[in-house]
């Protein structure tokens, strides 16, 4: 159990009388590229949060890492790497100013920072615009500069928080191979996403549903287990009854976006 | 401590590159400086005064001499009837008037009360009080000293209601002396204001926005995330403010000193040190505000109403505290600024040092402790 990315629990956190993640469990293996899906509002971003360390659990335990989040938030901290849909990085600094200033932050010495900096610029290709503003750089180049300084302190666990949301399709598609990347390095990939398409390209999905997981496996075995042809079809099939209820439009604000 | 260090040229970084922030971080207090010292002043100064004298004999003269050599009046035109006064003050080309009698040398040599009046344009009801009293006070100084000289009568004014103002009778002038400020420059009584006024608006005003700017770019979160503890995270984007204000307040002073010949006579050091203390009560509210808001623009309006406008209008700063309604005066006491104005201006112009300021030094404290205490409070929960 020890050698387990993250190890999941019982989880449940609630605000109010409003259950937003209701006694989920699951593991991830090293190296998995492990998807989160569900519909807006399901509990994904509360979930991801109370592994990150930015929200307590309400009962239950999950270890990311080895660390118990709640107990040694600290800990899990140095090990993950996070980049949310809103990528993270200072527009009015450089390419190279972000990557120094986060490999500070996680305590890189400047010559694993001088390293490190050299690397991912010549492997993205951005030697050019190393030093322009990242206000100045496409939406998807600051995709893959934000993914790639979620990884400058070599996390073993990084989670994705809708890192492909407003992109384009081919961006995805490259954005992807920057996932499997990581993950051929034995970096564990938590990443959420409501593109069902990409869905396809994870190892296990874990599809959520109104704070429950409603089913877990690999793509293949779903939709064997559905009878259907694509990971989009689990999906609606799981999500009509809730999503055609009074419940999911009743929600308060979306349960994903409550702090 | 690396960590930290970077977060802190970051937040240099930002305040370089964003032009305009640093712009206005740099401008504001000389410019503010500038206007309070120029524009924005409450002396009486260059007073346009019209006088009436239908028949000019040597006391009129002498006494009209007097006035435009007090320095604060400027004699705008001799008229010989008082009717010929109506259009001055209505064009504006007269403030005030000094209407003489004939007969006034007369009057005087026989002992008899001899008549004068004044007529002050109170549409500005400060001012024209103030014009009032100089204007006394020149009359009555002439009269104690032509008495003294001749051994006779003494002038006595008497003021009428003029078609811009009330009247009142003035029979004896009592001499007043002022102290601390003895002539009366409001750039002596505005220097200690503005340096609040300036270290509210960078230390409240510009933390409440950069922590709500990287709240709204979602950086916060992935500052959040990473291993900085919440204190780091708060130092790291805190202390340039600290040090910008830290300049900006000797800046302020420095200006006045030296533009203005503002006295600073007691330390310089104590001053500095309650700056500082005023800087972190207005650093724990900016960071109150960013952690209750979560755009730029609402944290803006907290901290322009919640910190700028209190601490402009119910400091002292501009607006004697003495003089406004009970209510208000309360309020005034849970206004940092009050305490700072008081403060500054202790030891600026009365010299005074620790042993009179202290009351006002622990209650800066303990405001700077209780905002500090619950600013971080409030900045930790939102990790619940």
């Amino acid at each position: 159990m020890t050698d387990l990315a993250i190890h999941v629990n019982d989880l449940t956190r609630k605000f109010g009388g409003f259950t937003a993640v209701d006694h989920i469990s699951f593991d991830v293996k090293p190296g998995e590229v492990f998807g989160f899906l569900g519909a807006n509002g399901a509990g994904k971003t509360t979930a991801i949060r109370m592994l990150i360390g930015l929200l307590h659990p309400s009962s239950g335990s999950a270890r990311v890492a080895g660390y118990d989040v709640a107990r040694d938030t600290e800990q899990v901290k140095r090990r993950i790497g996070y980049m949310s849909q809103r990528f993270s990085l200072y527009e009015d600094l450089t390419p190279r100013e972000n990557i120094r200033l986060y490999g500070g932050i996680y305590g890189l010495t400047r010559a694993q920072i001088r390293e490190r900096t050299a690397q991912m610029l010549e492997r993205l290709g951005f030697s050019s615009v190393a030093d322009t503003p990242v206000s100045s750089l496409p939406l998807g180049w600051r995709q893959k500069l934000a993914f790639s300084v979620a990884l400058v302190h070599q996390p073993r666990i990084v989670f994705l928080d809708e890192p492909t949301s407003g992109v384009d399709p081919i961006t995805r598609r490259q954005f992807w191979e920057l996932i499997y990347d990581a993950a051929s390095t034995g970096t564990t990939v938590l990443v959420t996403t409501h593109y069902m398409d990409e869905a396809e390209y994870c190892d296990r999905v874990s599809i959520m549903v109104a704070g429950r997981i409603a089913a877990m496996g690999t793509p293949a075995a779903l939709k064997g287990e559905f009878s259907v042809d694509s990971i989009d079809e689990v999906f609606v099939r799981l999500a009509r009854p809730e999503a055609s209820g009074a419940g999911e439009a009743g929600r308060p604000g979306g349960a994903g976006r409550v702090q | 401590m690396t960590s930290l260090r970077g977060l802190l040229r970051k937040e240099f970084f930002h305040i370089r590159r964003d032009k305009r922030t640093a712009a206005v971080l740099i401008a504001l207090p000389i410019v503010q400086v500038m206007l309070f010292g120029y524009a924005i002043r409450t002396d009486v100064d260059n007073v346009r005064l019209a006088v009436v004298d239908p028949a000019p004999d040597n006391a009129t003269i002498a006494l009209r001499d007097r006035f435009a050599a007090a320095g604060v009046f400027r004699i705008v035109a001799v008229v010989p009837r008082i009717e010929d006064v109506d259009s001055l003050f209505g064009s504006g080309a007269a403030q005030q008037a000094i209407v003489f009698y004939p007969g006034f040398a007369d009057d005087l040599g026989k002992g008899v009360p001899a008549k004068l009046l004044v007529i002050t344009d109170a549409t500005e009801p400060n001012t024209g009080s103030l014009l009032q009293s100089y204007a006394q006070s020149v009359v009555n100084q002439w009269s104690s000293e032509a008495g003294r000289a001749s051994g006779a009568g003494r002038a006595s004014g008497t003021s009428r209601a003029g078609p811009f103002g009330p009247a009142k009778s003035i029979n004896i002038v009592p001499q007043v002396r002022m102290r601390f400020n003895p002539t009366r420059e409001s750039k002596n009584l505005f220097v200690p204001g503005l340096m609040a006024f300036v270290l509210t608006i960078i230390s409240s005003l510009m933390t409440a926005i950069s922590l709500t700017r990287e709240k709204e770019t979602g950086t916060m979160e992935a500052l959040l995330v990473s291993p900085l503890r919440p204190w780091e995270i708060i130092v790291g984007k805190v202390t340039p403010y600290l040090a910008i204000g830290f300049i900006s307040v000797i800046a302020v002073l420095v200006e006045a000193l030296l533009l203005f010949r503002v006295p600073l006579r007691g330390s310089v050091l104590l001053l500095l040190f309650e700056g500082a203390l005023y800087i972190l009560v207005s650093l724990s509210l900016g960071i109150l505000i960013s952690a209750r808001t979560s755009s730029q623009r609402v944290a803006m309006m907290f901290a322009l109403l919640g910190t700028m406008l209190p601490n402009i209008l119910l400091s002292g700063f501009i607006f004697p505290l003495e003089s406004m309604p009970a209510p208000l005066q309360l309020i005034s006491y849970v206004v940092p600024g009050r305490w700072f104005v008081a403060i500054a201006r202790g030891i600026m112009l009365k010299g005074i040092g620790v042993t009179y300021v202290w009351p006002q030094t622990l209650v800066l404290g303990a405001m700077a402790a209780v905002l500090l205490v619950a600013s971080m409070r409030s900045f930790n929960e939102r990790l619940e």
